[in-house]
């Protein structure tokens, strides 16, 4: 098994490269973004209204000062989408941490005690994977909006938006860990430890934990792309992140509204850096899922 | 098997009491309804009266019941917005969604079985390459965005397709359809491609893997030592092997699909019920999202269970699970 | 590219106008819907202004905005408290029921329920006598100078297929009672409703019957709203509309370029000013004294704002700037309030110094998204500004269904909002629901905690006073009180910006209002 595994690493294809690449430079760019934008479009004083919808430094009204121009505010877009990137890779990140934890914790609960437990956790589950991850985020995103007017602020927006993201995701590694817990709890070296009698959490962390990693962490790749998407649509749809903090899904909403008047850039390059790091997610996730479990390919 | 039905029978029930049970605390928890529907200028004597009124005086858990009741006999109360009763609310929108999601699924169908066969049966040529690569171009593109681009593209630079609302719709007792006029047809176009999009691909991927799965198995290589043509052994032996999954997952994506078209209705203003949902949530309308949450859970949870059946049906094995 | 894409939006537009021509019909649209056909279910002036082309209030503004007879032929009044109408003769309903005074009582009957929602806009009126077929009494509370401009914003309904319907009380969602009335229309105007679908479309034709020489040619309208402005501009290039009203301030320029479409414009109305928080403390600072009750610190937040780069930037140049709280054609607007005082961060900072807020302070400014032309813009414009010199601004915006309760709540440090004067079109109304504490039915909409002793005296007079010159005069002076106090921070006056295509004329009016009773389609 590791052998061939191994093997398969070294025999990575050139378009998992470009894409691996492709989202670690957008990440790395996202990360550092306080430090490598020219501006920090999140500070007020930063933009004038003056600058309002400079088009991109190539084209013939270009300024210098503006590589990918500015937007309706005036704000320089390449710094605002940067920090749009980075939010959105912090929220969807945030959601597929959340949900792992939750998702992996309940699993292995459920997988290793069985019976009501057991029956509790996926039923609840069930219930949650008949809605839809986009349906039951704007319900959560909404009905928060409505219970707490500071739901709709920028320091308290991301979590509630990671809240309404994980709510859904949870449920596939519980499934996930539960079953592979079930199949490593009848395993003998498990039915061993549990004879000499240590703690039943240490049983769980110490030796099911490691071996139900590998799906945890294909099912986290993809979900990392969905998660970012989910929170764009979001934040389009005016639910998301608002316009004084925007995300890249803000920035498109904000654009959509200038796509006549030939302020083109303003909606065109988020929309474009959001497409890449999703694609550049996807295929390494793929790739990943393809490598884990080839009987996988193709599937959801 | 009649054990099985009741059991099934019986989940679905609990499943609609707990989506019920939601919706009963958005309804009365989340944004006070009194604050909501009272003038105003409203008095306190006048807040208590209309609290009478509403029955919020009474135990959370008689008020439940009452809204159980009223649900099941279908009064959903009336919208913030257009004060007119939800049910008849949801009811004019039903038509304009199935009619989309149903031109959607079609559309992934026709076009996602051929493409999944193709990249199935020559996986390394170019075009199942190209297909391929456009397919995860397609998953990783939001729906807005192609929504937007395809309205820019057909509805304004070409002016052949319109941008926007449903075009001419007929009506037949209660149903309104736009597939029978020219400009009900023409509008579902770009809406239910845009809406397609992420289905045909998940079809396309489907079928191709399964596809590959069938073509390896003993049966199909007994088909070929046995002398069979390819083209038999391919269409008519594998491809029906690899078809049931992909209808049960088209199926079951029915429900995601509506949940999906809000996004979709949005872009194209088109007024089914995601449209309604989400301009309810824009306004605090909660009786609406009450009712809409309450509607697509019934919907998944109907999905669900039919599907289940039918699997229990078609394949006895399943039987003892329940 | 660019030049063709419009080319070809062009080709493609004229060549789906012209078979779209015979008929004579208008397609228009807008980002909100209807709210409601029930016209006293609702207070919005979209809904109004869209009601009025089913039904006819008892007098109605022309042309020139004057107020002209309508259902109503003559008025006078009979006693301080009551005027007498004499009704219209001859004029029927849509369902072909006679126009009587039995209506006009039953209308205002109607809105006057307690539970109806648009009360308020008759709020002067405690009932209405029939006199005899012709003829109707409204008894108002006292003396009342404005009583006609709030009848123009009163449709009359009918009597008879309110009570076949069951209509007769207003929809109420409290108790549960949705009529008739707010998915059909009977009313008197000058087309018959034909059918309501909410979101989708909302489609009118022609009433041949109608009692008024009619000074338009359209036999049919069809409305359809869409929230999106990129794809309301879509449809209008791509043909599938002859009317975007309002049409977005950014897609103007590329609008009127194509030659198969023309742009209309015009000062609004509406001003939208920015309101401070007179409380005794603010939500950003608990604890703290808030420093806007202090008159440098507001003179500097007005200095602080560049109205000249939100009027270029923001509005495109097509807003006015204004110092004063009333648009120039509503009475008691005068010019030697209207002043400005002008761009000065410097200054502005010098302001906050003396005020013993050298290093600012924290504010919070809140906003609708979705209610005035570029609201959510304006305000991110102004926080940056406020930021600049030295007041860290925390901007929120929201949509107007969860933004005017907390405004009326008065939970906002400063905020937005706009004011039209309707549907009454009289200074009279700021200062009555903006100015003047919240007691004896004044102050409505003030919030904020802005009261000045002044004000509250000239506001009761004018309230009764019938000579307008002198009516005028205390409007003025009480304006000038509120600018010389800077109880708000006027911005602009929001253009009305409409676009159509060619062969279509709409007169615009500054209160918003599309009349296609005064259109011609060719």
């Amino acid at each position: 098994m590791a052998a061939s595994l191994s093997r398969r690493l070294r025999r990575v294809p050139l378009s998992v490269w470009l894409a691996g690449l492709m989202a670690v430079a957008i990440l790395a760019a996202a990360a550092l973004a306080p430090l490598i934008a020219p501006f920090d479009p999140t500070d007020l004083t930063s933009f004038n209204l003056i600058d309002a919808e400079l088009p991109p430094r190539f084209s013939p009204d270009g300024d210098p000062r503006f590589l990918l121009g500015t937007d309706n505010q005036g704000r320089d877009l390449l710094s605002a989408m940067l920090y749009g990137a980075r939010v959105a890779i912090l929220i969807g990140g945030g959601a597929v941490m959340v949900a792992a934890v939750v998702g992996v914790g309940l699993g292995l609960i459920a997988g290793y005690f069985g019976g009501w437990v057991d029956a509790t956790i996926m039923r609840f589950g069930d219930i949650i994977l008949s809605f839809p991850t986009i349906l039951l985020a704007l319900l959560v995103a909404g009905v928060a909006r409505m219970l707490f007017p500071a739901a709709s602020s920028a320091e308290w927006a991301p979590f509630i938006l990671i809240g309404a993201i994980a709510i859904h995701e949870w449920v596939q590694y519980a499934r996930t860990v539960r079953a592979a817990t079930m199949v490593e709890s009848a395993r003998d070296y498990v039915r061993a430890v549990k004879v000499i009698g240590l703690p039943s959490r240490q049983i769980m962390l110490r030796h099911i934990l490691p071996n139900v990693m590998g799906p945890v962490l294909v099912i986290a790749t993809i979900n990392l792309a969905a998660a970012v998407l989910t929170e764009a649509t979001l934040s389009f749809l005016g639910v998301g992140m608002p316009p004084t903090y925007p995300s890249l899904g803000t920035l498109i909403r904000i654009g959509n509204e200038f796509v006549f008047s030939g302020v083109w850039w303003i909606a065109l390059f988020p929309a474009l850096l959001l497409v890449l790091l999703v694609l550049g997610v996807n295929i390494v996730g793929d790739w990943l899922r393809d490598l884990f479990n080839p009987k996988l390919r193709g599937r959801g | 098997m009649l054990r099985l039905l009741l059991a099934r029978l019986g989940q679905a029930a609990l499943v609609m009491l707990a989506v019920s049970a939601v919706s009963f605390g958005m309804f009365r928890f989340v944004g006070d309804p009194v604050a909501a529907l009272s003038r105003e200028n409203a008095t306190i004597a006048e807040k208590a009266e209309l609290r009478e009124q509403l029955g919020l005086d009474r135990p959370v858990v008689v008020q439940f019941a009452g809204f159980l009741s009223r649900i099941v006999r279908g009064d959903f109360g009336i919208s913030f917005r257009n004060q007119r009763p939800v049910a008849t609310l949801i009811a004019e929108r039903l038509p304009a969604t199935l009619e989309l999601v149903l031109v959607a699924t079609l559309l992934s169908l026709a076009l996602g079985i051929p493409l999944g066969v193709l990249c199935a049966l020559k996986p390394d040529g170019v075009a199942a390459r190209l297909v391929q690569a456009v397919s995860l171009i397609g998953i990783s593109t939001p729906t807005f965005v192609t929504g937007i681009v395809l309205i820019l593209t057909f509805a304004v630079t070409l002016g052949l397709l319109p941008s926007f609302g449903r075009g001419e719709t007929v009506q037949i007792g209660p149903w309104s359809t736009g597939l029978l006029t020219l400009s009900g047809l023409k509008a579902l176009i770009l809406p239910s491609i845009t809406l397609a999009l992420y289905q045909l691909t998940l079809i396309m991927r489907l079928v191709r893997s399964e596809l590959i799965d069938v073509l390896s198995s003993d049966y199909i290589r007994f088909a070929r030592a046995r002398g069979l043509s390819a083209r038999h052994i391919h269409f008519t032996l594998a491809l029906r092997n690899a078809l049931m999954p992909v209808i049960t997952v088209t199926g079951l994506q029915i429900g995601s699909l509506i949940a999906f078209a809000i996004v979709t209705e949005t872009v194209f203003q088109w007024p089914g019920m995601g449209l309604l949902f989400i301009q309810a949530v824009s306004f605090s309308d909660v009786p609406v999202m009450a009712a809409y949450l309450l509607f697509v859970g019934l919907l998944f949870v109907l999905i669900n269970t039919a599907v289940d059946l039918l699997y229990a049906l078609v394949d006895p094995r399943l039987r003892v699970r329940a | 590219m660019n030049r063709i894409a419009m080319l070809l939006a062009a080709v493609s537009a004229t060549a789906l106008i012209s078979t779209a021509t015979d008929a004579k019909t208008v397609r228009w649209s807008a980002p909100t819907d209807i709210a409601t056909l029930d016209p006293f279910a609702q207070t919005e002036s979209f809904t109004t202004a869209m009601l009025h082309h089913v039904f006819d209030p008892l007098v109605r503004r022309g042309r020139t905005m004057q107020l002209e007879p309508a259902l109503a032929t003559g008025w006078k009044a009979v006693k301080p408290d009551t005027w007498r109408f004499e009704l219209r003769k001859g004029v029927k309903f849509h369902n072909g029921n006679a126009f009587t005074a039995d209506d006009v009582v039953a209308s205002v009957t109607r809105l006057l329920d307690p539970g109806a929602r648009a009360r308020g806009n008759l709020s002067q009126v405690i009932r209405a006598e029939k006199v005899d077929d012709f003829t109707v009494d409204l008894v108002t509370k006292g003396p009342y100078p404005l009583l006609l401009n709030d009848l123009a914003g009163i449709y009359i309904m009918d009597k008879e297929w309110m009570e076949q319907t069951g209509s007769l009380k207003p929809g109420n969602i409290a108790t549960g009672v949705s009529t008739a009335a707010s998915t059909t229309a009977i009313g008197t105007g000058p087309f018959k409703l034909e059918s309501f679908k909410p979101d989708a479309g909302t489609n009118m034709v022609v009433n041949p019957d109608w009692w008024d020489k009619p000074e338009h040619n359209v036999t049919r309208i069809e409305f359809k709203p869409i929230k999106s402005d990129a794809t309301r501009v879509a449809a209008l290039l791509s043909g599938e509309l002859d009317l975007i009203a309002p049409a977005p301030l950014q897609d103007l320029a590329r609008i009127s370029a194509n030659s198969a479409f023309k742009v209309i414009e015009e000062p609004s109305l509406r001003l939208i000013f920015l309101g401070l928080s007179q409380r005794d403390e603010l939500k950003s600072m608990p604890g703290q004294k808030n420093p806007l009750k202090e008159l440098k610190v507001r003179q500097a937040l007005w200095q602080g704002i560049d109205l000249d780069a939100i009027q270029k930037r923001v509005m495109r140049g097509k807003s006015q700037n204004t110092g004063t709280l009333v648009a120039p054609p509503v009475p008691g607007y005068d010019k030697a309030n209207d002043t400005l005082l002008g761009y000065n961060a410097d200054k502005a900072k010098a302001l906050l110094t003396e005020a013993g807020y050298p290093n600012g302070f924290k504010l919070g400014l809140n906003c609708p998204n979705d209610r005035y032309i570029n609201d959510e813009a304006i305000c991110v414009a102004v926080a940056a500004m406020w930021s600049r010199i030295g007041v860290q601004t925390d901007v929120k915006t929201e949509s107007r269904a969860t933004y005017f309760p907390k405004q009326d709540r008065g939970e906002f440090d400063s905020f937005m909002l706009g004011w039209a004067t309707l549907p009454p079109m009289d200074g009279f109304s700021v200062l009555s629901a903006l100015l003047t504490a919240p007691k004896d039915g004044f102050g409505g909409s003030n919030s904020m905690g802005y009261t000045n002793p002044e004000i509250e005296r000239l506001t009761r007079e004018a309230a009764v006073e019938l000579d307008e010159p002198k009516r005028r005069g205390m409007m003025v002076q009480a304006l000038k009180v509120a600018k010389d106090t800077i109880a708000y921070i006027p911005l602009h006056l929001q253009p009305v910006a409409w676009a159509s295509r060619q062969g279509l004329d709409v007169p615009q009016f500054p209160d918003e209002y599309v009349r296609l009773w005064f259109a011609q389609v060719k």
